[in-house]
């Protein structure tokens, strides 16, 4: 049998998953924006993915520095 | 751990001891322990082989080329026209072919680097060590500052990088400041730790899966040897996920540098 672990260490992964929820959202919007722009004029899909790649990296950046602050902060 | 270590891939071979798995289990191994070289390790060997295994493939691909191009040929020419038309033209418009062969090196070489985590000889992928992506960024973040200063001008790069036009001025008091922390600090920083994020959470989960199911197994009760079972199995699709992680981040990480390139080279911000 296992032994009843003890549950120890930060909550540093909850906040950060609760961080994760706001990009998470972010970047769908981005993309969803997409999705409609290309159904709507399919030509158009080249300068909407230039513009949602930037979108893409900023939003997601608030993940990026969440995941490394999960780690630094102690 | 037994015979068990000896069937399952192992992730968990040394590190099967150390639950749970974390940090530590990315801990490179020096390849002549007794020499005492620490930075002669695992994944400086993969970056290595990855190099050599880059050149030599499209060397390989692109000797002896003709009109009708064979299987090889064509399979090298659809690889290449991904990230020639599908990163490259579409980020950079008409000056695209410059900066081409730079895209694609960096494309296989990310790409070669994150297959690793899923090949059964080296199963860490060599980005999972945060020094390796923050090199990588580093000589994006030259490239883009170098070709914008080169087009621009110090002055004129500097002012088109954190003074966007049509802003009034007082605002500038607030502007210039985030475009600088925006446009060298963040980017570079997010790009390299976006690789590395990706694929260190992603290999901690196979880590997961795989040690928690040995050690599951090993336990004396039926009900924990199904949960083992099944975990294990369960890694599988979790690799599968692995494969389509590493592709799309190598694919992310190029078009990212395409577009920063871009937009230092944008004649207004």
């Amino acid at each position: 049998m296992l032994p009843i672990m003890e549950i120890s260490g930060s909550l540093n992964m909850i906040g950060y998953g609760l961080a994760t929820i706001g990009p998470g959202i972010g970047v769908a919007m981005v993309f969803a924006a997409v999705i409609n722009g290309t159904a709507r004029q399919p030509e158009a899909r080249g300068a909407l993915m230039s513009t949602a790649w930037i979108g893409f990296a900023v939003v997601e950046a608030l993940a990026i520095i969440g995941i490394a602050l999960a780690f630094a902060i102690q | 751990m037994g015979l068990l270590g000896l069937i399952i891939p192992m992730e968990g071979g040394e590190e099967g001891s150390h639950w749970p798995p974390g940090v530590h289990s990315f801990d490179p191994k020096p390849l002549f322990p007794d020499a005492g070289i620490d930075w002669l390790n695992t994944y400086l060997l993969q970056a290595v082989i990855a190099t050599i295994l880059v050149i030599v493939l499209w060397l390989w691909v692109s000797k002896h080329q003709k009109v009708v191009p064979g299987f090889k040929q064509w399979c090298g020419e659809q690889l290449y026209n991904v990230v020639r038309n599908g990163i490259g033209r579409d980020a950079l418009g008409p000056d695209y072919q410059k900066f081409t062969p730079y895209l694609l090196a960096l494309f296989s070489f990310i790409l070669v680097n994150n297959l690793f985590g899923q090949f059964f000889l080296s199963m860490f992928p060599t980005f999972s060590r945060v020094g390796y992506a923050y090199a990588l960024a580093l000589l994006t973040w030259l490239l883009y500052n170098g070709v914008g200063i080169a087009k621009h001008g110090l002055g004129g790069y500097l002012k088109m990088m954190t003074m966007p036009k049509g802003v009034p001025w007082p605002l500038y008091i607030i502007i210039i400041p985030l475009e600088i922390l925006s446009n060298f600090i963040v980017r570079p920083v997010t790009l390299a730790l976006r690789l590395f994020a990706n694929l260190f959470a992603g290999h901690l989960v196979v880590i997961v899966f795989v040690v928690g199911g040995t050690l599951l197994l090993e336990q004396s009760s039926f009900l924990y040897k199904i949960a083992g079972g099944a975990s294990l199995l369960m890694a599988y699709p979790i690799f599968a996920l692995e494969i389509f992680v590493g592709v799309l981040q190598a694919y992310i990480f190029t078009v990212l540098t395409a577009q920063y390139v871009a937009s230092s080279l944008a004649d207004d911000h």
